[in-house]
């Protein structure tokens, strides 16, 4: 059976204002997945739009970007997984051209926080818990991250300064990633300085909300050896989910959504965590990095802060992670953020991440989370 | 009366488990058991995707629990400007119920520690609201 493979991947500067309308937004990332490649629109059989809906003032916008893109009268919808969105997509494209109902098909994320005051943002962020039995105690997503922080801190030793090399080391990336928004570098202190957003997360563990988008252009494997120079295979996908309520969890020291999805990318794909040269973990915050280390087997669980300590997660250490900024410094526009990251990969795999390449990279991972550990998904390529 | 007056904030009243609210005026914090086949559940809920009954009984969250992980929050979302900070906590209870909710004020957090001894009481709020919050046992 045929495999499926990335032949396409764009995304916009990612940013706090962009200044131009979704449509438009989204284009952006559209004609760099597009650029280079032996196919036009009329190519594409299928488009999948991806966002979180809380955010967009349009209703239904898959109709809106599949008419700006013309892609009509050809199939469009959305999806959505908060902040895994485009994973999410990225699954369902793959799952349409496995099943042999499509042979191209197009995945946008996008989102546009800007769009928002910063009181309406406020008001959303209320909402982001379970409505009946959580967001009535004031729950946010930082203190949902920062439960398993503290949990982590008393179950295992980890401490804060630790957190902070995480974004000592995605900001070093990030000041050299252009289309990342926080192009800074960060010291330890700068991070242990800031203000306590909610204990012991302070402002430089989070990321920023942000305007972007992202594409991915999958195809079927016989079409992407014609239509791409390096088509990069998509060998394992996993998706799970847990529950909503904190009080649901069974774990607080490590994201069970994320062990699961890895379990199965990993069984799909044929490979285990040391064969990884190079992973897109998702860090919302400095804690969600390490947890990732843990959850995805790069460390056991209880020495993913020591991973980061001994810069093993640097572009030259043993398993690069987020060699791009990460969240931390690109920001995070809900529904763009996955397809960033596979972005990001699939040009780690090309040999095209000239900013930091890992050398002969030929096996990548994606992690992308959903909500605080809601929903998670990791995605394997293959050059 | 439903959740409306649940809380700091409300986002939406009407459930079938709304007598949590009238049995926190009476001053117990409630979990269910489902009579069909006995699952406990916090939070509570009259259906059971286990054995697909729509009936349980109340039980109350009687006794000591203990500490499982806090955060201390400075920013919180709209309505809770005024409220800030408060520490949100979880605690676990006997028979493995987790419950999700707030720290007592009267705890400093220099005082908190995972593992501690914590009950669970109804905490009446300003405005005719009530909610519920984690006491040194």
């Amino acid at each position: 059976m045929e495999g499926v493979a990335i032949v396409g991947v764009g995304q916009s500067t990612f940013t706090r204002k962009c200044g131009v309308s979704v449509r438009e937004l989204c284009f952006q990332a559209y004609k760099e997945a597009m650029e280079g490649l032996d196919i036009t629109k009329d190519d594409i059989d299928a488009s999948i739009v991806c966002s979180a809906p809380e955010y967009d003032k349009q209703r239904t916008p898959s109709g809106l970007i599949s008419e700006y893109l013309e892609l009509t009268p050809k199939p469009t919808f959305y999806v959505e997984s908060v902040c895994s969105s485009s994973s999410t997509g990225l699954r369902v494209a793959w799952s349409l051209i496995k099943s042999g109902l499509h042979k191209i098909v197009a995945v946008i994320g996008f989102q546009k926080m800007s769009e928002l005051t910063s009181r309406e943002a406020a008001e959303r962020m209320g909402r982001g818990g379970d409505i009946i039995w959580e967001s009535p105690f004031g729950i946010t997503m930082p203190a949902g991250y920062a439960m398993y922080a503290r949990a982590h801190m008393a179950k295992y030793g980890t401490t804060e300064e630790q957190m902070a090399m995480v974004r000592v080391k995605n900001s070093s990336y990030g000041a050299r990633n252009p289309k990342a928004n926080y192009r800074k570098e960060l010291s330890i202190d700068d991070v242990m300085n800031s203000d306590v957003i909610t204990s012991p997360l302070k402002m430089f563990d989070c990321c920023a909300n942000c305007d972007g988008s992202s594409s991915i252009i999958l195809a079927r494997g016989d079409v992407a050896k014609r239509v791409s120079k390096i088509p990069i295979w998509v060998i394992g996908v996993g998706a799970a989910t847990d529950t909503m309520t904190m009080s649901g969890r069974k774990s607080v020291t490590g994201l069970e959504c994320s062990q699961e999805a890895a379990r199965q990318a990993y069984e799909m794909a044929g490979v285990k965590p040391e064969d990884i040269n190079v992973a897109e973990v998702h860090d919302c915050f400095t804690i969600s990095e390490i947890l990732a280390y843990e959850d995805l087997g790069f460390a056991k669980p209880g020495e993913g802060a020591r991973l980061v300590e001994e810069k093993q997660t640097y572009a030259d250490g043993k398993i690069p992670v987020n060699v791009d900024g990460g969240l931390l410094s690109k920001g995070h526009p809900i529904g763009a953020t996955g397809g960033s990251q596979i972005r990001t990969i699939v040009r780690q795999l090309r040999g095209e991440a000239t900013e930091a390449q890992v050398k002969g990279a030929e096996i990548g991972l994606v992690h992308n989370v959903g909500g605080v550990g809601q929903y998670g998904n990791v995605t394997i390529l293959r050059r | 009366m439903g959740f409306e007056n649940f809380g700091t904030v409300s986002f939406t009243a009407e459930a079938k488990v709304a007598d949590f609210v009238t049995y926190l005026e009476q001053g117990k914090v409630m979990a269910t058991r489902c009579k069909g086949c006995g699952a406990k559940y916090f939070p509570p809920q009259m259906d059971c995707p286990r054995c697909l009954s729509t009936d349980a009984e109340w039980f109350e969250i009687k006794g000591s629990g203990k500490l499982i992980t806090y955060t201390a929050v400075q920013y919180g979302p709209s309505g809770f400007e005024n409220d800030t900070p408060y520490t949100l906590a979880i605690v676990d209870f006997a028979d493995g119920l987790r419950t999700f909710g707030r720290l007592s004020r009267d705890i400093k957090e220099s005082d908190i520690k995972i593992g501690m001894d914590l009950k669970v009481v109804p905490a009446k709020l300003a405005d005719d609201r009530i909610s519920y919050e984690f006491q040194k046992a």
